[in-house]
């Protein structure tokens, strides 16, 4: 298990997981969310092949309303 | 007439009013609100995901990106370098390159920092972004947006969820004056009058959330706005008649019956 940040939650996850196996885990939308890991944004393209590791930090952010 | 078209930048508009999807009770409020105004771009706000609330649902799901424009804002940042995290970000969500700025200097008034408003204009501009600017209404700072390649101004009427309405109207004027690029009124407007006034004075769009979302009828009030910004669009188009300081009668004097 490894121990990572999601949105300033800390949470466990599988070894090895991908950032696209976190949105799959918290039934997340891919193509409704954005994704920043340690400060950097990581493409769409890129999200299955993004692993993460203990202390990581996910920032998952998405549209709401606003003025 | 030639047809009265709204571009900003390379996106054309067929409305001049935008709105904003804040503050609405829900978001089929919203949805409804937007639909009764006729505008065919949003503004919209980027925040965290609340990750572990699996049914909470999505303002994507009520506005459609494909048909309306969505106008990733920056609203709750103070400084330069939140505003370019949110806004890469939204990029990075949506794919789109057209932005609302908007740097506040102050809490209690949400004035914008136009110092770190135009250096952010500058950093946004080069990595390609269509940078839509929230700014105060001195023509100096309006000029110096225009020059560093805003693709429009967006002077405030009044503080931002004030509703006071145009308290600046010659700094406004000056601003439409001497600039080439889009002028939209953001924030302040109280009511839908006030868009008029906008309008009527040669502003190209205005920018309205909470005169719509707070009033009584957000879905009502939302198609008054539509009505307001044609009405002061058409009124300005138009041109007004000359002020007289004495009465003019209306009716012809000629065989008045004696």
């Amino acid at each position: 298990m490894a121990k990572i940040q999601i949105n300033g939650k800390k949470v466990s996850i599988e070894n090895r997981a991908s950032v696209f196996d976190i949105l799959k885990k918290y039934k997340l939308n891919s193509s409704k969310v954005a994704i920043e890991l340690n400060g950097i944004i990581v493409p769409r393209s890129l999200q299955k092949k993004k692993k993460l590791k203990n202390n990581d930090k996910i920032e998952v952010v998405q549209f709401i309303g606003g003025g | 007439m030639k047809k009265d078209k709204f571009k900003i930048d390379n996106i054309n508009l067929k409305s001049r009013l935008i709105v904003g999807t804040g503050k609405y009770k829900n978001l089929s409020e919203t949805a409804k609100a937007v639909k009764a105004s006729g505008a065919n771009m949003v503004t919209v706000a980027v925040r965290r995901v609340n990750v572990l609330d699996k049914k909470k649902p999505l303002l994507m799901d009520y506005i459609n990106p494909k048909k309306i424009h969505y106008l990733p804002n920056t609203a709750g940042c103070f400084n330069s370098e939140d505003a370019l995290r949110t806004l890469r970000l939204a990029r990075e969500m949506g794919g789109w390159k057209m932005v609302k700025l908007e740097i506040l200097g102050d809490k209690k008034t949400l004035y914008p920092d136009m110092i770190e408003t135009i250096k952010s204009t500058k950093v946004l501009v080069k990595e390609g972004f269509k940078v839509l600017v929230y700014c105060t209404d001195d023509p100096l700072q309006a000029k110096k947006l225009e020059d560093n390649g805003a693709s429009a101004i967006m002077p405030l009427a009044a503080p931002i969820g004030s509703g006071l309405g145009i308290h600046n109207k010659l700094n406004i004027s000056l601003i439409i004056k001497q600039s080439k690029i889009p002028v939209i009124i953001d924030a302040g407007i109280g009511t839908a009058s006030d868009a008029t006034i906008a309008m009527e004075m040669g502003c190209d769009g205005v920018l309205i959330n909470s005169a719509i979302a707070m009033s009584k009828n957000p879905i009502l009030m939302a198609e008054a706005f539509k009505n307001a910004v044609i009405a002061g669009r058409e009124s300005f188009l138009a041109g007004r008649m000359k002020k007289n300081s004495f009465a003019v009668a209306s009716s012809p004097k000629k065989g008045i019956i004696s």
